[in-house]
């Protein structure tokens, strides 16, 4: 690994007063790509290839080139696809990873090779705290600070007590613990299901009706998120206890959930109406050359490619000065489509988070839409774990 | 003591789901000696053709019967054009040849249907749920599924053991040869078999479309909980597999409903919610590994092996 490194380094050193017509810039990038949650991975690199599209293909001068990897949803592939990314393709940037496991798994291997890395949706509390690294940045958020703003919300709503339900995994864990850091009332019970193949949540469910609470929060990212609302409704639990919910109505489960989401808030840091131009630009060329919606997750990866073009161009291209990037990419400066933010000392955004509902119209098409802010300029709750300085 | 009848409900729901798909997989196993790995891509069948009937027709139920009529006759076709080549050889081969049709139907899925997935939405009237004892209150459709299944089950049993038919696979069951001997056209009556296994797939996955979503690989996890069942219930054995399915599903529900709270007791909440998943999943392997060490046979082993 350190001798990939040197080799690396010496061809940098060799090819620099030629970098400008010979080098480009190579991205590695790790999402999932088949079975269910493909749609998922989807968003995201379409998202990325218009991101690139608009900044004309190039980084700070150079031309790209993106070298796509299927994680399988398994943290073991992952892994295994982020160690060739990095030891056989030599990539000088990393982006992607939907999931908390297996970003995590992969993680030490990114951190190692100090390869620079953009988070594009997964935020394990780890990687906030304890296991923060100066060449890993996030373009999402952190676990905590949604399901932290929907307690917050419930607050505001007046509900006195809830139960919580989420996936067994890194951010199914993180999600239950946001919550409840921030709503005052009691937490009945929480319910952790086998992830991601439980998919039948009765028990669950009937669990959260004999605890008669006042709300249900739950966290299910994907196609898991259709299959907990039509569970919820067949249990006859709509409009007996309110659900509240972080990351389980998106653009991509919207059209399979339908009217079964009207009506059930989400919390978001991003949604597809935010009115600056970015976003409106962003949005509308995804619609016009996709023919769908994006969803948070294309969002926070379109963000990705601004981010890595504002280290490369402050550099001139010499990808070798890994630390003159990364004091550029704490600055996060460039125009994200969610408006302006701040990175935390842990490389998190500090960012707003709004409210979303799902509003239907006159054609029978349902959409996102913001309600109101709920937070503003709000910083995960790990940061002082991070001992990077 | 309501909620653990509500429960135990769930746990005979999951058991009659477990049911369909065992029901026919211990038939092929048991009649035709067949490992078939592809049991889980006929009930992904099953779930996409309701989705789309459904859609067509604008009728649930129509939908329903439709699919499983096309269920019923892509296995009879799958049995003509592969299955039959794999008779007789090793069960690795078997194995390996429905392996690929799994990989097979995967992808013939994607390019049909797209990679998106689709849902199979209920009528609105059974969006609810309905007071089966005073204070239990438990979704109407998985009580449609648990009468359903008991409708299908009791069928299976006239079919197996009142009909000529079902006396013919009881024979092939315990004696291939001889029933060929006796001038039965037993490939026809394999034809037959892999079909009605294949229709029993296609309603599992088109009973269970509603409550969760029509997807690419959906029958795959599904599958080993009815390889699970059909060896603790006996190969070959449908009132075994019966039996076993309630058992397997009873013990999943009511593990995951109360093994937090129990772990509860003596660990802390955190470690409990997060353990009591896992080791809940691990419950029926272990009756599984009781039942291979006692009665490796399974619970009603079929006369005559």
């Amino acid at each position: 690994m350190r001798k990939a490194m040197l080799l690396a380094g010496a061809f940098a050193l060799a090819a620099a007063p030629a970098a400008a017509q010979q080098k480009t810039v190579k991205i590695g990038f790790i999402s999932t790509f088949s079975g269910p949650t493909a749609v998922i991975g989807n968003d995201m690199r379409n998202s990325f290839e218009l991101g690139l599209d608009h900044l004309g293909r190039k980084l700070g001068g150079l031309p790209v080139e993106v070298i796509y990897e299927d994680d399988q949803q398994k943290p073991e592939v992952g892994k295994q696809k982020t160690d060739k990314l990095i030891e056989s393709d030599k990539v000088d940037f990393i982006v992607g990873y939907i999931w908390s496991n297996v970003l995590l798994a992969s993680l030490k291997s990114v951190v190692d090779s100090k390869t620079m890395m953009v988070v594009t949706n997964a935020g394990p509390s780890q990687i906030a705290g304890e296991l923060c690294s100066p060449y890993v940045f996030s373009t999402s958020w952190q676990n905590d600070q949604t399901p932290q703003a929907m307690g917050l919300y419930m607050n505001q709503k007046g509900v006195k007590s809830v139960f919580l339900i989420g996936p067994n995994y890194a951010a199914g864990k993180d999600m239950l613990t946001g919550v409840a850091a921030t709503f005052k009332g009691k937490v009945l019970g929480q319910e952790l299901t086998v992830w991601p193949t439980q998919l039948d949540f009765s028990a669950e469910l009937s669990k959260a009706r004999a605890a008669k609470p006042d709300a249900i929060f739950v966290f299910y990212p994907g196609a898991a998120g259709v299959q907990f609302l039509t569970q919820y409704a067949q249990a006859g639990l709509k409009g007996q206890i309110p659900l509240y919910t972080a990351f389980t109505i998106d653009e991509l489960s919207l059209p399979r959930q339908k009217d079964l989401a009207l009506g059930v808030p989400g919390a978001q840091q991003w949604v597809n109406d935010l009115p600056n131009p970015t976003n409106k630009k962003f949005v509308a060329d995804f619609k016009t050359k996709y023919k769908s919606s994006p969803a948070f997750y294309g969002a926070q990866t379109y963000d990705a490619a601004a981010l890595i073009n504002s280290a490369v161009v402050a550099v001139k291209g010499d990808l070798s000065k890994k630390d003159e990037m990364r004091r550029e990419m704490e600055k996060a400066n460039f125009k994200s489509v969610r408006g302006n933010f701040k990175y935390g000392k842990n490389h998190i955004p500090i960012q707003n988070f709004y409210l979303q509902d799902v509003v239907k119209d006159k054609d029978g098409n349902f959409a996102l839409k913001t309600v109101a802010t709920i937070v503003k300029d709000s910083q995960d709750q790990h940061v002082g774990k991070c001992q990077m300085k | 003591m309501l909620y653990f009848i509500e429960q135990c409900l769930n746990g005979v729901q999951l058991g009659m789901l477990l049911f369909l798909l065992a029901a026919g997989l211990t038939l092929i196993f048991g009649i035709m000696d067949l490992v078939n790995l592809a049991h889980g891509s006929l009930y992904m069948l099953g779930a996409y053709f309701a989705a789309t009937f459904a859609a067509l027709t604008d009728s649930f139920v129509a939908g329903a019967l439709l699919a499983l009529i096309a269920t019923l006759v892509v296995g009879m076709a799958v049995e003509v054009i592969a299955m039959r080549r794999l008779y007789g050889r090793d069960h690795l081969d078997h194995v390996l040849g429905t392996f690929g049709l799994i990989l097979f139907f995967n992808e013939l899925v994607r390019m049909i249907w797209g990679p998106a997935g689709m849902t199979l939405s209920l009528p609105m009237e059974m969006l609810q749920a309905v007071q089966v004892l005073p204070g239990v209150f438990y979704p109407l459709y998985r009580i449609v599924i648990i009468v359903a299944t008991l409708i299908v089950a009791l069928l299976l049993y006239v079919l197996v053991m009142r009909t000529r038919i079902g006396m013919l696979i009881r024979a092939g069951a315990s004696n291939r040869e001889m029933v060929g001997a006796l001038g039965i056209n037993i490939k026809l009556l394999y034809t037959l078999v892999f079909g009605l296994g294949a229709a029993l797939a296609g309603f599992a996955g088109l009973m269970q479309a509603p409550i969760l979503t029509v997807q690419i690989g959906m029958g795959e996890n599904i599958l080993i909980l009815a390889f699970v069942v059909i060896i603790i219930g006996g190969i070959g054995s449908i009132r075994g597999a019966f039996v076993a399915a309630i058992f397997v599903g009873l013990i999943d529900t009511v593990g995951r409903a109360f093994l937090p709270d129990l772990l509860r007791l003596f660990l802390s909440s955190n470690a409990a919610s997060s353990a009591g998943p896992a080791l809940s999943s691990m419950l029926i392997y272990l009756l599984m590994a009781l039942v291979l060490v006692f009665r490796p046979e399974g619970l009603f082993p079929t006369a005559g092996k």
